[in-house]
């Protein structure tokens, strides 16, 4: 088990480099650095100064390097349009979207695993099917659409929710279902799929022969053992969420990391976009290393792989 | 056996192409996701003769008409006109071009990334899996949406550069199944007997891998484009994918959002196209993999 998770660490570490390298390659794509510092009325001699001044005459890869050591200190440099630091920026941002990825986890919880046992429990049943279909229908709505959807519906015409902003936790909840939905069809699948396996295993034979009655089969001893890999996978669906955020924010205007990449992207403010790039990566990075081991340590048999 | 008999049997193992046929016409998903994407594909080709419009033609005097199902809608414009006064019918008939380009040129170009680095990594294996897998990973880490709208934003949107951003982004999941089956394939008796007679590694790809990872490739090919389509409404939508005044309809979502309030139907009516479109695809797909190999399903 050492031995798989110090590899599978090694991998991911790899991946952040070679994302951090991709996101620093972002930036020098957009253009040159100097003028882009020095503004637009600037003579060739500023700009050449500003390039000294910098580091930017030097070879890229120290360039890269620097730029490395300071984002490990968790220095992203400056704003192009703020002029302030973009960890600030980053900082102020997060904890929304993290909020936001949250809610929209427990929605997709809340309705997938329920959905996934009951279907697992009556096998081409009406309910079965029902969820079934929900899930391809939720596959097939686009994210931006469904929202503006829920805001015509709940926020234009029954007047229930705020179609904007981050004031209360009232702002959150259009957009957590929103993005929540679209976690719903993979854990509803694998609860399924988890509950019909075990549910077919002789210790829950062996529970209900000894007479306990079925909700604590299903509760104590099924879904225990059904939902640990959901876990893992829930792990995933939030870093894929921390993505989506981005169309989710900014259809509410909701201001979280997502809403600031976008706006940031418009502004041609590189050192955010960049900044926002890596740390969506990591946290993915992270998250799929936390899913990998949770997996491998439930079951041996990927740990030889 | 007496004539009878023979017949008996005859009705009672049908062929493997009426087998075939029964899996096909019997499937519903199958058979409404195809009959729709057949509609779509022929509004799409057909959408100068049947567009009763200009899509381009503005007239700001018929701005914001209602569609037909008001008191106030005019048959002229069934699905009433935008806030530019451009007939709506006509503007989603051209839509359809867009969404379905988009889609078949993404699939073609991520399907060929994909195909062949899993096939590579899958056939190989060792240190070229290894490399494979690592860029697969590095891959999925990355958040699709904020990488394409980023690119976008740095070479100027374009039907052009959204097809070649989605196409460099979205081949993930092509890597991954075929590096799979791949694997499966390779350790079967046949590659071995191939290999045995001295097959070269390209004739072995083409001739005995190919061949049988075509089903597996067809349904995540189909799951793909659905994916392109959804992603370039999306950029369009954020104003980062496909630029006015193309007809694209995650555009018109787009334009019609600021008039959502009196006018919902301008962005219903693309968001309807966007979701029959996208579902017809995936049905299609379901139905593929279940026809192919039945024994698959669940």
């Amino acid at each position: 088990m050492l031995i798989y998770a110090a590899k599978r660490a090694f991998v991911a570490l790899l991946v952040a480099i070679t994302v951090s390298i991709i996101s620093f390659g972002l930036l020098r794509l957009s253009g040159d650095l100097a003028q882009a510092l020095a503004g637009q009325s600037s003579t060739a001699a500023d700009v050449e100064a500003i390039r000294k001044a910098y580091g930017l005459d030097r070879p890229v890869y120290i360039q890269y390097l620097e730029w490395a050591g300071k984002v490990l200190t968790g220095d992203f440099g400056d704003s192009f349009f703020f002029k302030e630091p973009v960890s600030k920026m980053l900082g102020s941002r997060l904890p929304t979207t993290m909020t936001l990825g949250a809610c929209a986890l427990t929605f997709a919880l809340l309705l997938a695993i329920p959905l996934g046992v009951l279907a697992a429990m009556r096998p081409n049943s009406w309910i079965d099917r029902t969820a079934l279909t929900l899930s391809v229908l939720g596959q097939a709505l686009p994210s931006f659409w469904f929202a503006l959807m829920l805001i015509i519906i709940f926020g234009l015409t029954l007047r229930w929710l705020p179609i904007s902003g981050t004031g209360t936790w009232l702002h959150f909840v259009m957009p957590s279902i929103a993005l929540g939905y679209y976690a719903t069809p993979a854990i509803m699948r694998l609860t399924r799929a988890g509950m019909m396996e075990v549910m077919a295993s002789d210790y829950i034979r062996t529970a209900r022969a000894k007479g306990l009655r079925m909700p604590t089969v299903l509760f104590k001893h099924a879904l225990r053992n059904a939902v640990i890999p959901v876990v893992a996978l829930a792990a995933v669906q939030f870093g894929f969420m921390l993505g989506g955020s981005i169309v989710i924010e900014t259809v509410f205007a909701l201001h979280g990391v997502g809403y600031l990449a976008w706006e940031s992207i418009t502004r041609a403010d590189f050192p955010v976009v960049q900044a926002i790039v890596l740390v969506l990566a990591t946290i993915y990075v992270v998250l799929t290393l936390f899913a990998d081991l949770l997996n491998a340590f439930l079951d041996p048999r990927i740990r030889i792989a | 056996m007496t004539a009878d008999a023979l017949s008996a049997n005859k009705i009672l193992e049908p062929s493997p192409a009426a087998l075939l046929r029964r899996r096909i016409f019997g499937h519903t998903g199958f058979m409404f996701g195809a009959s729709a994407i057949a509609c779509m594909l022929a509004m799409a080709l057909l959408a100068p003769v049947l567009a009763p419009h200009d899509p381009y033609g503005q007239d700001l005097s018929r701005r914001l008409i209602n569609p037909i199902w008001h008191d106030d809608g005019k048959w002229v414009f069934p699905l009433g006109t935008d806030q530019l006064g451009r007939d709506y019918l006509t503007r989603l008939i051209y839509g359809a071009r867009i969404s379905l380009l988009i889609g078949f040129a993404t699939m073609v170009i991520s399907g060929l990334i994909g195909t062949a680095l899993g096939v590579a990594a899958g056939y190989f294996g060792g240190r070229v899996d290894m490399v494979i897998t690592f860029v697969i990973t590095t891959r999925l880490s990355m958040p699709v949406v904020l990488v394409a709208l980023a690119v976008v934003a740095l070479i100027g949107g374009s039907l052009q550069v959204v097809i070649a951003v989605l196409g460099l982004l979205l081949w993930d999941r092509f890597a991954v199944v075929m590096r799979s089956t791949t694997m499966q394939i390779r350790s079967l008796d046949y590659v071995a007997a191939a290999q045995a007679i001295g097959c070269s590694t390209t004739r072995i790809v083409l001739t005995e891998i190919m061949p049988n990872v075509m089903n597996a490739l067809t349904v995540v090919a189909t799951l793909e484009m659905a994916q392109a389509i959804l992603l370039e409404a999306a950029l369009s939508f954020l104003g980062l994918g496909v630029q006015p005044p193309l007809p694209s309809w995650g555009l018109m979502v787009a334009e019609g959002k600021e008039y959502m309030f009196f006018s919902p139907w301008l962005i219903t009516i693309p968001g309807v196209a966007l979701f029959l479109l996208v579902l017809s695809i995936n049905l299609m797909g379901d139905g593929i993999r279940d026809i192919s190999a039945p024994e698959n399903r669940n």
